[in-house]
């Protein structure tokens, strides 16, 4: 079918005008502003890589004690490497090696201070919250096999399942921060009249705010699009493979873990993927509804860090470096799926 | 007389339910629990001894009793109405909301038609680029949209709202996927009747399509109605704050009156719900998550 132009134009204009002002454009304003300092009122002056070096780079404290260290340890690391068997020129060799990237690592480790700790901690923070991620997909193909036997209701159950992941927002979030309240909340409420437990401060405490992330994450996200990904995956099993298998002697736990697992593996690698990208993008609506980054910065995402930079400390150049950083990391996780997954059959 | 076989599979049936129903349970109690608190109101007494900090529960007896409270303090909720402009509030995200979801509709099904069925140079080079940006974090765009709004002198406006999520690459992805499945056979049959591509893409494309336009359709104003992160950037007078935006002002004046907060959050999450009971065939159905081959 060969068209005019004017109908191709007709066609795409009004979405493509408006992918490039609001997508591309933006994309590549904000790695022009990252170069530069700028707090919105006086005109951006121009610093190079300095908001990049800013948020990456390390200090030293200049004294003798880097010095002394790195003498020991690269020495210790040296004479250790050169003890093995081997060529003397490749042990030496070997050795060199061993001890730069010994004294490197320690020069790092004990004596570097991050420029920026509050964005390394956001990183932090961002990956801690992803160790829900693995748990939630486990209870999301739990359910799946649940609701894919034949049961009374089952259709009743899936809603009720895939409500919380669809009701969602700030009344959801004020809802947890008052479960959650470590005086009068329901949660630790119950812990001390059945257990005789005095529950944890939760949000309100630098240890257990991004724990009880998790377990709100978990709460509305197991029942969601994952489920349902893991049921449609489940249902295209065929299912002479689990007849053989109960004929071969194979129990119900072996089952689940030669066929079932295996078959919805490529399921698995998808939401995985996703779900790190996801993952990195995630927590600001929640951070900001109920802890407000806090406390002690304990739930201050890669997103909070951007958006506090950007709009309470007016560094729009600072932010900009930050989401292009952001910007980077997830283009490299699509980068692997990419060259791992997506050449594969799924 | 059942065989033990079969004793032992609806056995097995009524564990499965039972442990459904569990599971049905905790999904649902947080929800309960809103409700409950909702109805509820802060002893004073308790306040007064924790210093402002919230309290629903008396001071003696078993908390847990009041699971349902014993008067129902019904008028939480026009409290809500009465404290802060919340129905202006939802009038702003029914605004926002109806016309993201329009205006995406649209644009991203006439994308999508040009992208499935009709032929012009670098068609997939283009295509590709619009697949590139779907995994692009909100706040890449957010700092350049803030600021092109404000010079255009649209900030603090629910123009600034509506306009950015109206263009979705997303969109355009999920209805290209469903628009190449629909078969082309009825479409050569109208050209040859002298059938244009407009007519093609509103007659027999469009209305073929009507589930993924429903699915993307309520995705797309549930995520419009939640959204917290561009209205805070970028909506500053109250009058023109959306729900998210609202409860957390709300939030600023009972911060510690549970019943109060927990009457306006469900104030907000209602129509969702409704939304969801209404149109819950679509949300099983897997469409949103497109894209996957199985």
């Amino acid at each position: 079918m060969k068209e005019r132009g004017t109908t191709v134009l007709l066609f795409l204009t009004p979405n493509l005008v408006g992918f490039l002002l609001f997508t591309i454009g933006p994309i590549f304003f904000s790695i022009l502003l990252s170069f530069f300092a700028w707090d919105l009122f006086s005109s951006p002056t121009f610093v190079g890589l300095d908001n990049f070096t800013d948020l990456l780079g390390l200090e030293f404290s200049t004294g003798s004690g880097v010095i002394f260290t790195s003498l020991i340890v690269g020495g210790v690391a040296f004479i250790s490497a050169c003890a093995l068997k081997g060529k003397p020129a490749v042990r030496v060799a070997w050795g060199s090696c061993v001890a730069a990237f010994a004294v490197a690592f320690t020069a790092v480790a004990v004596y570097g201070i991050p420029t920026s700790p509050k964005f390394w901690q956001s990183i932090g923070n961002t990956l801690f919250l992803l160790i829900g991620l693995p748990v939630g997909m486990l209870g999301s193909l739990f359910l799946a096999v649940l609701l894919n036997e034949k049961i009374f209701a089952g259709r009743f159950f899936r809603l009720t399942f895939f409500l919380p992941s669809i009701v969602g927002g700030v009344g959801i979030f004020l809802l947890w921060k008052w479960i959650f309240n470590p005086y009068y909340g329901p949660l630790n409420t119950a812990l001390q009249v059945t257990l005789g437990i005095t529950g944890p401060a939760w949000f309100e405490a630098s240890a257990w705010a991004k724990p009880a992330m998790l377990i709100m994450n978990f709460w509305s996200q197991i029942g969601g699009g994952n489920m349902i990904l893991y049921l449609a995956a489940l249902q295209s099993i065929n299912p002479s493979l689990y007849e053989a298998a109960q004929v071969d002697g194979a129990n119900a736990l072996k089952r689940f873990f030669h066929i079932t697992l295996p078959m919805v593996s490529p399921t698995s690698a998808f939401i995985l993927i996703m779900g790190i990208i996801n993952g990195f993008q995630g927590g600001f609506d929640a951070a900001y509804v109920i802890t407000g980054g806090g406390p002690a910065g304990s739930t201050t995402t890669v997103n909070y860090f951007i958006f506090e930079s950007a709009f309470k400390h007016f560094e729009m150049g600072r932010a900009s470096a930050a989401s292009v950083i952001l910007f980077v990391i997830v283009l490299g996780i699509s980068w692997i799926n990419w060259k791992f997954f997506a050449s594969r059959n799924y | 007389m059942k065989s033990p076989y079969q004793l032992f599979a609806s056995l097995k049936k009524a564990l499965l339910f039972i442990g459904l129903c569990l599971i049905g349970v905790t999904m649902i109690f947080p929800f309960l629990w809103m409700l409950a608190t909702s109805v509820k109101t802060i002893d004073p007494e308790l306040i007064a001894i924790e210093g402002g900090r919230s309290g629903i529960f008396p001071t003696d007896g078993n908390p847990l009793a009041q699971l349902f409270p014993k008067v129902w303090h019904w008028e939480n909720y026009v409290n809500v109405f009465r404290e802060i402009p919340f129905a202006r509030y939802y009038l702003n995200s029914l605004l926002v909301g109806t016309a993201v979801t329009v205006g995406q509709l649209l644009t991203s099904s006439m994308a999508a038609f040009a992208f499935s069925r009709l032929s012009f140079p670098g068609r997939d080079k283009l295509f590709m680029l619009y697949l590139a940006t779907l995994m692009i974090p909100g706040v890449v765009t957010i700092i350049p949209t803030f600021i092109f709004f404000s010079r255009i002198g649209f900030f603090d406006s629910l123009i600034a709202l509506m306009l950015p999520p109206m263009f979705s690459a997303y969109g355009t992805f999920m209805l290209r996927q469903f628009f190449l499945g629909i078969p082309k056979d009825l479409e050569e049959a109208a050209t040859l009747d002298g059938c244009g591509s407009w007519r093609i893409y509103w007659t027999i494309i469009l209305p073929l399509s009507l589930p993924a336009l429903a699915t993307l359709g309520i995705f797309t104003f549930i995520a419009n109605w939640q959204s917290l992160f561009y209205p805070l950037v970028l909506i500053h007078s109250d009058e023109r704050k959306t729900l998210p935006l609202g409860i957390m002002s709300f939030v600023d004046i009972n911060s510690a009156n549970w019943p109060h907060l927990m009457a306006a959050s469900i104030l907000s999450l209602l129509p969702i719900i409704i939304i969801f009971l209404l149109g819950q065939r679509f949300f099983s159905s897997g469409l949103q998550v497109g894209g996957v081959k199985s």
